[in-house]
């Protein structure tokens, strides 16, 4: 097993005609994923690559089936998009775009509360369970089949930790994305809570950084529901307050959101936390 | 992205909100025709992105035009910790019956709006929270839904009888200001209730969402006036994610996780990063390129850390743009350079041919940390 995604994965890519969603939608297919449909208002009927083009979801939905959307989709739009997505009753919605203003942001996750779908994003690489899907910008060539479950806030720092574990031979069910932004849907709790209920995971590896509450939820979430060995890596030790780090949802806002909280958080239930991206690997092989 | 008071003032006055007499003032002349014209006395207010004000002598009364010009001359010559200083603010004097405090600020844990108020305003929030929670009222704010009436009430029902109504009124005007301006943060500290019974923010503070600027072009003109560190306005010309910090150290990396671990690792190796440069996804050469020229622009950097991790970004194009970087600017320092992930053999290959002396190829992340501190050690000495 995986979570989120896997063999049944048909994805419907939300801005496929661009740049962006055709190289990164054909990588996905390319790998073995199932990309049945694209949408970009008023190409219908354009194919990219022999996949079919709609103007909305619904349709896209209605003809081919799909129960996952990739949004590729310009920041100004893509909260429509995911909107969209959810009205269309897609089951899992990944947003990679970047820059979606926050009170959006709010809006959208106000209006998902509660319809039992699930989003990934927005900002961030998407998700891929190895040899099964990949839904996303995550290089496959990095990954490997195996029993690690991955959950990260941040695309390239994942991807060398994950080239760490490949070197040593340990493979992943399935590595999330879950983004840089103050507000996502898919946070670290949900995704423990499904790599707790996968058959396949035996362990998990989180990547967290500097802002918000998120690492320390899942650090309660970890003494109370996990029997899982977790090894949690926090980036931006040295990150001064109010300084934004890159990610629009990395910075310490007054006291609040340090690397250094975190990751006690993690100590005090007894999470190992890797001081760098090496460390986390040799964690985790020696936890599997 | 943080105003200053006196742009959040003139933001909250368009949606109706009552402030005192206040003036601009960019010379220290400006300030004493401005506090002559408010009567002879006035505060003289540091106008900075950065907290702290009050206790770092950012904010003085004047008793007179001579002394409102002599703190404008103090400000604007010495700056304010660090940061230099354009322009301050005078406003006039108040008879303050009572300081409270009011803010609205996007809560992530909750993924909704919190609202705050204390009658105990004027000083810092987090010292009321830790001191006396119970003098901080809280209602969170549903983003669909709005703030509603009876959260209003609730929410200024801990200040005095006679402020209630005037703190109410501009609570609902500062939930105006934060949904139509797409603010993150509008915090009025102190709120005062002054003799007449008028009730009026006496300082504001406003952070706006960078990421929704494309609808307000009208704020956006707002960052023109604020003073950047010269290598950060280059970077932001050119798109790139560019951070000043204090060490010696420059970082280029691609993805901000990335980048904030290598930070990480150069402080575990003894040293300090001196900045923090994202080249993103899918870096070109040029891009490369221009990257290290802003890098090695700042004249805080002894020696330069570029960390890629290669998945979309190919290893062989960022040496490509190392190679032609080398060509374009003086390499003043040594560049310790880390390639992983896809096409990276490719790309050493280039740099090992390249034979640039100042290139210094590391293979694991640890070892570039080492040896980036190292030279910049070395170099220093």
């Amino acid at each position: 097993m995986s979570v989120l995604i896997d063999k049944d994965t048909k994805v419907v890519v939300q801005g496929l005609t661009g740049r962006e969603g055709s190289f990164h939608a054909l990588r996905n297919r390319g790998y073995g994923t199932d990309v049945v449909a694209g949408v970009t208002p008023g190409k219908a009927g354009e194919q990219v690559e022999g996949i079919p083009v709609f103007d909305t979801v619904v349709e896209a939905v209605g003809d081919t089936g799909a129960n996952t959307s990739l949004i590729f989709v310009p920041a100004r739009f893509a909260a429509e998009a995911i909107l969209e997505a959810s009205d269309a009753g897609v089951g899992v919605i990944v947003c990679i775009t970047e820059g979606i203003p926050v009170q959006d942001m709010a809006r959208v996750y106000a209006y998902l509360r509660g319809r039992g779908q699930v989003l990934i994003g927005p900002n961030c690489p998407g998700l891929i369970s190895p040899g099964k899907a990949n839904v996303g910008i995550i290089p496959h060539e990095i990954t490997m089949e195996g029993s690690v479950g991955l959950v990260s806030r941040s695309g390239t720092l994942t991807y060398q930790i994950m080239n760490e574990l490949t070197q040593r031979e340990i493979g992943a069910s399935t590595c999330i994305g879950i983004g840089g932004d103050p507000i996502i849907g898919t946070g670290f709790v949900e995704a423990l809570e499904l790599f707790e209920a996968d058959d396949e995971t035996r362990a998990v590896a989180l990547i967290g950084e500097i802002g918000g509450d998120d690492e320390e939820k899942a650090a309660a979430f970890i003494a109370e529901r996990m029997s899982k060995p977790v090894v949690a890596y926090v980036a931006g030790f040295t990150a001064p307050p109010g300084k934004r780090m890159g990610h629009a949802g990395a910075i310490i806002t007054g006291s609040k959101g340090t690397a250094q909280a975190k990751a006690e958080a993690f100590e005090a239930v007894g999470v190992k936390v890797g001081r760098n991206p090496t460390e986390v690997a040799e964690h985790l092989a020696s936890s599997l | 992205m943080d105003l200053y008071e006196h742009q959040g003032k003139e933001l909250f006055e368009r949606h109706g909100i009552e402030l005192i007499d206040r003036v601009v003032a960019r010379a220290p002349e400006e300030a004493r025709a401005a506090a002559e014209r408010l009567g002879g006395k006035g505060v003289v207010k540091v106008q900075v992105q950065v907290g702290g004000r009050g206790k770092g002598g950012g904010i003085v009364l004047a008793q007179s035009p001579e002394e409102a010009e002599e703190a404008a001359r103090r400000m604007l010559g010495e700056g304010f910790s660090g940061n230099p200083v354009t322009r301050v603010l005078v406003e006039g004097l108040v008879d303050i019956a009572a300081e409270l405090y009011m803010a609205i600020t996007l809560d992530r844990s909750s993924k909704r709006f919190l609202a705050m108020t204390s009658s105990e305003g004027g000083v810092d929030i987090e010292q009321i929270a830790e001191a006396s929670p119970e003098a901080i009222r809280k209602a969170t704010i549903d983003p669909l839904m709005g703030l509603a009436g009876y959260q209003t009430r609730y929410l200024v029902g801990g200040f005095p009888e006679e402020a209630r109504k005037g703190a109410a009124d501009v609570l609902t005007k500062l939930w105006t200001v934060l949904t139509a301006s797409d603010a993150t943060l509008v915090e009025v500290n102190p709120l005062a209730l002054l003799g007449d019974g008028r009730v009026v923010p006496l300082d504001a503070k406003v952070t706006l969402d960078e990421n929704a600027l494309f609808r307000h072009p009208d704020l956006a003109e707002l960052a023109k006036e604020f003073v950047l560190d010269p290598t950060e306005a280059k970077a932001k010309e050119q798109g790139l994610q560019y951070v000043k910090l204090e060490g010696e150290v420059g970082i280029i990396g691609n993805g901000a996780g990335l980048v904030m671990s290598t930070l990480d690792v150069v402080q575990q190796a003894g040293g300090a990063a001196a900045n923090f440069l994202d080249v993103g996804g899918g870096a070109s050469a040029d891009l490369m390129a221009t990257s290290l020229e802003v890098i090695l622009s700042d004249p805080a950097v002894r020696s330069v850390l570029v960390n890629i991790f290669g998945g979309i970004t190919r290893g062989d194009l960022v040496a490509q743009g190392i190679i032609e970087a080398l060509g374009r600017v003086d390499a003043r320092v040594p560049i310790v350079v880390r390639l992983d992930g896809t096409n990276a053999e490719e790309g050493r290959a280039l740099l090992a041919e390249a034979g640039h002396e100042k290139i210094v190829p590391a293979a694991t992340m640890l070892e570039a940390a080492e040896k980036a501190v190292r030279a910049a050690k070395e170099g220093g000495a």
